[in-house]
């Protein structure tokens, strides 16, 4: 599966992974500081994912 | 029981919400927020800060949706490529709607931007910005005859300032700290936060779901800003205790401000150059502006 992730932008890439919470531990990431989108859809932790998925994972801290 | 799909997660009220659930709730959160704070009516005239960011438009949207009229100020900050695509995004979002953005270009106003401010005085450049922000909106507001200032700082905001002031033990700011600033007759305007309920995360999917665009990639002066590693590490405790950022802030808010609000008892004069409400002889922003050009006619 492909990770977009911003600031700066890059891609990653994973697979194995079933459900969206796994995609932040095995990325180290809080996933309280982001929100996850998939073919433009918010997704929650609990989705399933399957490695043909592009996820975005878009950061939600920015200074005031 | 609602069977729609669910969208986002919030773990501190324990819920899935769908998307029109979702977004009632936080247009609930705010509408509870402007009462419970008495924050303003629907006759007072309203000028909300707008950046292009996520949380000012999705503030705007609600606002609007609630039924208040509330004029924008666009502050051009002359940071490049960044401040041009926020004002595009500023100026879309309010065509659209058919609502009134001002735009005040600081180097047109006061003949700096932030990054030659950055660069010419010892302050960080995001404390630059936000000198500048709460001077030339405070100046602007007051100068146009609003009678309130809107701002869109959310609840991480909020938790991030207050844990940064704790840590310092500033007993100033921390008097200062509140949902509502009242105005003090001599130049300083109301000020209110309605989004303080709403967390970032929520106000960045609250903009997603409404369809709104805003300025996604981070300002490129906000690298290692320690307000934004400080919510990073409010994030992680609230993954472990869902709710801990809410708690520390309204906690703070209900039992802790009262004990500094004596702290905030300064006596505030004209500033000999602006006139703008000040604690010494020259306001903080004139210091800064001067300095700034100082160093530019010296290049």
């Amino acid at each position: 599966m492909k990770i977009i992730l911003r600031n700066p932008r890059r891609e990653v890439e994973l697979s194995g992974v079933r459900r969206v919470a796994e995609v932040f531990r095995r990325l180290d990431l809080v996933p309280e500081s982001y929100l996850v989108i998939r073919s433009g859809e918010l997704v929650t932790p609990e989705e399933s994912v399957s490695d043909e998925d592009v996820l975005e994972l878009r950061p939600v801290i920015s200074g005031g | 029981m609602c069977r729609g799909k669910a969208v986002i997660a919030v773990r501190r009220h324990n819920a899935n919400f769908c998307r029109p659930h979702f977004l009632e709730h936080v247009r609930r959160q705010v509408e509870r927020t402007i009462e419970d704070y008495k924050m303003f009516g629907v006759d007072d005239r309203m000028i909300l800060g707008v950046s292009g960011g996520k949380d000012s438009l999705a503030l705007w949207d609600i606002l609007t949706g609630l039924g208040y009229r509330v004029d924008g100020v666009y502050l051009h900050l002359g940071i490049g490529e960044y401040s041009s695509e926020s004002l595009n995004l500023s100026q879309a979002f309010a065509h659209v709607r058919g609502l009134n953005l001002d735009v005040v270009d600081l180097t047109a106003e006061y003949g700096f931007a932030i990054p030659q401010a950055a660069a010419a005085s010892r302050r960080t450049p995001c404390s630059a910005c936000g000198l500048s922000k709460r001077y030339s909106l405070n100046r602007i507001a007051g100068e146009r005859g609003y009678d309130v200032l809107v701002m869109g700082h959310n609840l991480d905001d909020e938790a991030a300032t207050l844990f940064s002031n704790v840590l310092g033990w500033n007993v100033e700011y921390l008097g200062r700290q509140h949902p509502v600033l009242p105005a003090n007759g001599e130049g300083l305007c109301r000020k209110v936060k309605p989004l303080i309920r709403v967390a970032e995360r929520e106000t960045a999917a609250y903009a997603i779901l409404s369809g709104i665009e805003y300025e996604v990639e981070e300002c490129p002066m906000a690298t290692g800003n320690t307000i934004n590693r400080y919510k990073e590490w409010l994030n992680r405790l609230e993954e472990q205790s869902p709710g801990i950022k809410a708690n520390f802030l309204f906690g703070f808010l209900e039992r802790g401000s009262p004990l500094f609000e004596m702290s905030d008892h300064i006596a505030l004069r004209n500033c000999s150059n602006c006139g703008q409400p000040t604690t010494g002889d020259v306001c903080a922003f004139c210091r800064l502006q001067q300095v700034t050009i100082t160093r530019k006619h010296e290049r």
